[in-house]
């Protein structure tokens, strides 16, 4: 007999999707029936009383968590999402509801011992319910009391090995595609570069010390399987520099019909015999591919890396050997003054441990926005307000005409007085001489 | 919400144990804190943190900057977790009295 009626929720059990309410159902079950055989050290019903809350949220339309919420473990400033119910009389299992997150590995691989050793810990000291993952990509686990949080620190971290991820105005917890551990197309190790700015930056992950707070992300290549490009203060996305790699008997393979386009990514629609002439070649956004006596031709100076000829024929056309990345920087939510994603700061830069000239790049670039940054303002709001020529002098970048779409059409030109002849100190009586009031 | 008592004063606190009313902040709330807060004696260094916290959000409304907290009591961000293990906002702003932290924490 569940602990709480839920007639809304039930109608979430039926349908094809995987429901998370019979998933919920089957964890509060399996807390009653002490399936795991642990004693539970936040109360046995917590999953009944999250269902409970939530059904009267679907009732009365309303949210039913306090404002808020402060807590965490000693030596952090971040990591713990504070949430207290507001019905804790109704329901006692959720009066406190925080959760924690835990800095995941790059790529999101595990092992089943690492992931049953974290449920065991789970199952024990918080509620059993999780979120795989946290759109920042911790693995998010959701719901324990205030007691629980050094205990459950002090078992992640010596016994698992394991750290907590970011939270409040630093470094979030940074995360990638999967990169070169299962994917052709990846420009450079993302796993690797994540994992280790995570470890170089672990200081300003765990320590507020921001105006605001700073994301991270890394795509191996333009297609953006993490979208770092909307979705981190610093996007990284791997690209190459020499020419596309083609292998004509591919391409005739393609041609021929023997490759499926796509990699048979449209193999369930209609879309009749491959035309290299109609999907590859007219699509192209720079229009630098011919096709002569049979062949394949890229005029790569005019390429711009789409990845499109790429996508469509995986089998016959690879990124170049010169590789590296492209740092973009300032992507954000629309608060507070719209949404914005990264604008092109660095067009190539070589990817090579141990990193230094990336770090530089965005240690110049934490330099300037933590000294100039305001209260709570995005790294993309800064360079909005101060300008993206103050970040090109912060980071000893050339102006370049990558670095727009297209250049201003207003007049508003701001001149350096040096770079004026007379500079800016004038005596009108000198001008009076020449012009008469 | 909770009230506690502690050296025949009262104070009104939030579940995070934050003060409800920055003018019911007296030394003895401090006292009172320390222990939940991973902190045995209260220190000048301590103190100055606190002070100035304190003036800064009476004469400004809000709680200062991370960044201009260290420039004015001349503590690194480092520092500030010696003498505050749980950081400045839920160590040091909650002795200094001042409301809780509130955003995407
Ligand atoms: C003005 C307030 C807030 C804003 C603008 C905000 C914004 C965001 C955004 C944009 C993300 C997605 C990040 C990404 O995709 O990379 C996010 C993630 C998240 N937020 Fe907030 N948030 C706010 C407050 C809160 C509060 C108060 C809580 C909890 C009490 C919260 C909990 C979370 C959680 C759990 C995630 C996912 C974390 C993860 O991916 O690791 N947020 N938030
Ligand atoms: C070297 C000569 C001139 C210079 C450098 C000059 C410069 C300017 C500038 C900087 C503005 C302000 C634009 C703005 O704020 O949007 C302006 C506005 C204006 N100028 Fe000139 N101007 C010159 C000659 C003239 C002459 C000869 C006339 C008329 C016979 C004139 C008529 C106006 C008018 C009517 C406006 C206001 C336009 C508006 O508000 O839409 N200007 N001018
Ligand atoms: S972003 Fe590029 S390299 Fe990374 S997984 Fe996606 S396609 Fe592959
Ligand atoms: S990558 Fe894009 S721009 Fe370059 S040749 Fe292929 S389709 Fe054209």
């Amino acid at each position: 007999m569940p602990k709480h009626e839920t007639p809304l929720l039930d109608q979430l059990e039926s349908g094809p999707w995987p429901s998370f309410v019979s998933e919920i159902k089957r964890q509060s079950e399996a807390r009653h029936q002490k399936q795991n055989e642990v004693e539970y050290q936040i109360p046995v019903d917590v999953c009944d009383d999250v269902l409970g809350v939530l059904e009267m949220s679907y009732n009365d339309g309303t949210c039913h968590w306090k404002h808020g919420g402060i807590v965490g473990v000693f030596g952090y400033g971040g990591g713990v999402i504070g949430r207290y119910c507001d019905q804790p009389d109704k329901f006692p299992g959720v009066a406190h509801f925080h959760t924690v997150r835990v800095n995941q590995p790059a790529g999101k691989y595990y092992t089943t011992e690492y992931l049953r050793q974290l449920c065991d810990l789970w199952d024990f000291r918080g509620s059993g319910l999780t979120n795989m993952h946290g759109s920042t990509g911790d693995i998010v686990l959701l719901g324990t009391r205030t007691e629980q949080l050094e205990e459950i620190f002090g078992v992640l971290t010596h016994e698992m090995n394991q750290d907590l991820g970011g939270s409040g105005s630093n470094l979030r917890t940074p995360a990638c595609c999967l990169g070169e551990s299962r994917c052709e197309f990846a420009c450079y190790d993302t796993q690797e570069l994540c994992y280790q700015l995570t470890m170089e930056y672990q200081d300003e992950l765990h320590r507020p010390a921001f105006p605001y707070k700073f994301k991270f992300k890394f795509d191996g290549c333009p297609n953006g399987c993490v979208a770092s490009i909307a979705r981190s203060d610093m996007s990284f996305i791997g690209t190459w520099r020499d020419e596309i790699r083609i292998d004509q008997e591919a391409v005739a393979a393609y041609i021929g019909g023997e490759l499926k386009p796509n990699a048979g990514a449209h193999a369930d629609g209609e879309w009749g015999p491959f035309d290299i002439q109609k999907e590859v070649i007219d699509l192209c956004p720079s229009q630098c591919m011919s096709l002569e006596d049979g062949k394949l031709v890229i005029d790569n100076k005019e390429c711009v890396r789409c990845m499109h000829c790429i996508n469509t024929m995986p089998r016959a056309l690879r990124i170049g050997n010169d590789r590296g990345l492209s740092i973009l920087v300032g992507a954000k939510a629309p608060i507070l003054d719209g949404a914005q994603m990264s604008s092109l700061l660095v067009p190539f830069i070589k990817v090579e441990p141990p990193y230094d000239e990336i770090k530089e790049v965005i240690e110049n670039v934490w330099d300037w926005w933590m000294e100039e940054g305001k209260n709570r303002e995005r790294l993309g709001e800064t360079i909005k307000r101060l300008s993206f020529q103050k970040l090109l002098e912060v980071t000893g970048i050339k102006p370049m005409p990558q670095h727009v779409q297209e250049p201003r059409h207003n007049p508003y030109i701001f001149w350096k007085e040096e770079e004026v002849p007379g500079g800016w100190q004038r005596d009108i009586k000198e001008f009076r001489k020449l012009h008469q009031r | 919400m909770a009230v506690v008592e502690f050296k025949g004063k009262k104070f009104e606190v939030d579940e995070d144990g934050f003060l409800q009313r920055f003018e019911d902040w007296c030394p003895e709330w401090v006292e009172y804190v320390k222990e939940s807060e991973g902190i045995k004696e209260i220190t000048e260094d301590h103190q100055k943190v606190i002070d100035f916290l304190q003036d800064y959000y009476k004469k400004n409304g809000i709680a200062p900057m991370v960044r201009i907290l260290s420039k004015v009591t001349g503590y690194k961000l480092k520092q500030i977790y010696e003498l505050f293990p749980s950081g400045p906002g839920k160590g040091a702003c909650k002795m200094a009295g001042l409301p809780k932290p509130t955003g995407c924490v």
